[in-house]
């Protein structure tokens, strides 16, 4: 038993070091600085391939506009499930449908962004994908929300409504406050989901090889831009969507050890 | 009389319950009542030597609640009248009647479970936030019932400072916690809260120990600190009735003597009514004791006679640690 339990952690161990390993030594190769500070250069241009500029840029965008939207939204939303809640007959139902989205494929979530938000404006924009992005942040948001604002202890909501606090003042000014770490952190989870999405931003961004800041428009995303190079017919492209594959996931991985570390340091100030 | 030295033989050996066949009685450990206080100035065949049965005790709950004239007499802040409050289909208060005298401190004792927590938080509404409760009778604070629709539960609950069993200061800075009650109701001016800040500090005999770290995180501090806190805190709303629920449960003798110092000094400027399961914590810090029993009151009149002189014999029974 003792050895089968080893055997399996050496085997996902070793799927994770390969992935790392075959990730690393071919996007390593074009990555440079070009990668960084380039727009895609077409076919037979003098810079070709360029690099992937407009897709860090426009991700970035996206994931800032997406967090406008989806985290006040939802960190209001886990607040009210978590304080106001309460003998309230919505709120199970809340519960439940934000469980549901958190788990609905985002290919879905990205055909009912074309349908609501691209086809009435007559094309695809920037704010439909990050719209769509918010959408997917939402339930994230607001279950971790509530989960760590129900941690922080009763006694001193109690502590404060007995000082005469009101309900918005002690949430407001104690309960919050007191979850402040594990709220950050929910957040970033957040963040590292949608910063990894393509499928809701193929229906409404769609994607642009040029750099633009106006969210009006096609608007660019490294994950799109990937995408769209993996398939791409020609070998320079496939490396560069490897370098680009590899910028994601140290993305990623960077942001989910900033939660790592917001996390010991919440724990050990306590 | 052979009974009687074999239960003095008893007590001299606690935990000894071998062939004597005290084991099914429900005596509580004889530590209870040979710890010091006004139970053990009385001779020590003390409940004994009255002659009264050594059977399980039954208390007569029916019985209309013994208040002793001294009570009545003093001046009034609180007045609890025909109060009843249920927790849904059970009953946790039955029928209360009792007054808070103003300026001292009281003391409402009684086995786990009677009822004393619940009517002290029914003083300053937090019952409000438990679900499914529901009250009768009235309770008045400074003449005006306090249970109504139209009373201002925070103005209330400001002028009712609590206490609670384990100390719970915020997650801030120490200066943060005391000011508090100030911010929420609006101050800014910094002079103002800082004066405020040392005077409850130095209320709760906390000043000396915090004044250069007032700024560092309250959760730093020890239990008994905390628990100081807490009270400064209280006190900075400037409240007119102070309510402590079990304050020094969680805490060691040191700072639980600290504490019943403080409770002593309180009185006059504020009035503090105190639930204790600490027998001879209420006989050393308060003026007045309430007794206490499955949610109806007993007994209530000055500590002294409580201890050494009570009326009913289920209040000397309790006192004398036969049961509870």
């Amino acid at each position: 038993m003792y050895w089968l339990c080893v055997a399996a952690a050496v085997v996902i161990l070793s799927l994770l070091a390969l992935v790392v390993v075959y990730l690393v030594s071919i996007g390593w190769r074009s990555m440079n600085w070009a990668f960084f500070s380039q727009d895609p250069q077409p076919y037979g241009s003098d810079g070709y391939p360029g690099g992937m500029r407009n897709g860090l840029i426009g991700t970035m965008m996206l994931i800032a506009l997406a967090s406008v939207v989806g985290i006040p939204i939802g960190l209001l939303c886990g607040v009210y499930l978590s304080e106001y809640s309460a003998g309230s007959l919505i709120a199970a139902p809340v519960r439940f449908v934000a469980d549901v989205l958190a788990g609905v494929p985002s290919i879905v979530v990205g055909i009912l962004g074309y349908q609501l938000l691209v086809v009435p404006l007559g094309h695809f924009n920037g704010y439909a994908g990050a719209l769509a992005l918010a959408f997917i942040m939402i339930p994230i948001v607001a279950r971790t929300t509530e989960e760590m604002l129900r941690l922080v202890p009763q006694s001193y909501r109690e502590a404060s409504i007995g000082l005469g606090a009101t309900k918005a003042r002690t949430v407001v000014s104690v309960v919050i406050p007191a979850a402040t770490g594990s709220l950050i952190t929910g957040v970033m989870l957040a963040i590292a989901r949608v910063a990894g999405e393509t499928a809701p931003l193929l229906f409404t961004a769609l994607g642009s090889r040029l750099l633009t800041l106006n969210p009006k428009y096609p608007f660019p995303s490294l994950t799109k831009e990937v995408y769209d190079y993996a398939t791409g017919p020609y070998a320079e492209q496939k490396r560069e969507a490897w370098a680009g594959i590899l910028v994601l996931i140290i993305l990623i991985f960077v942001l989910n050890l900033m939660v790592r570390f917001s996390v010991r340091r919440w724990q050990g100030a306590k | 009389m052979t009974e009687i030295q074999e239960q003095l033989v008893d007590q001299e050996v606690p935990f000894d319950s071998g062939p004597h066949g005290f084991a099914d009685k429900p005596f509580s450990t004889p530590a209870i009542s040979a710890a010091p206080g006004p139970a053990a100035a009385r001779p020590a065949s003390g409940a004994l030597a009255v002659g009264l049965p050594a059977d399980p005790v039954h208390i007569d709950t029916a019985r209309v609640c013994d208040t002793h004239a001294e009570v009545v007499a003093e001046k009034h802040i609180v007045e609890v009248d025909d109060f009843s409050l249920f927790y849904g289909k059970t009953q946790a208060l039955h029928g209360v009647t009792m007054n808070i005298p103003l300026g001292k401190v009281t003391a409402l004792i009684g086995p786990s479970g009677c009822g004393k927590s619940t009517l002290l938080r029914s003083f300053n509404r937090l019952n409000d936030l438990v679900d499914h409760v529901r009250l009768k009778g009235r309770i008045r604070f400074r003449g005006e019932a306090i249970h109504e629709r139209n009373v201002d539960v925070i103005e209330l609950r400001k002028r009712m400072g609590m206490v609670f069993q384990r100390s719970n200061p915020f997650p801030m800075s120490i200066f943060e916690n005391v000011v508090y009650a100030l911010r929420i109701s609006g101050e800014r001016n910094t002079s103002v809260l800082h004066e405020v800040a040392e005077r409850s500090l130095r209320g709760a005999a906390l000043w000396d120990e915090v004044k250069d770290r007032l700024h560092q995180s309250a959760l730093s501090m020890s239990g008994g600190q905390q628990q100081r806190l807490c009270i400064a805190r209280a006190i900075a709303a400037d409240p007119e009735v102070l309510l402590m629920d079990e304050p020094c449960s969680a805490l060691d003798p040191i700072a639980t003597a600290k504490i019943e110092d403080l409770i002593y000094q309180l009185r006059g400027k504020y009035t503090v009514v105190i639930v204790t399961h600490n027998m001879q914590q209420a006989a050393r810090c308060s003026d007045y004791t309430a007794f206490m029993y499955l949610g109806r009151l007993i007994e209530y009149g000055p500590t002294n006679n409580i201890f050494l002189n009570p009326h009913l014999k289920e209040t000397e029974a309790y006192v004398t640690g036969r049961f509870g």
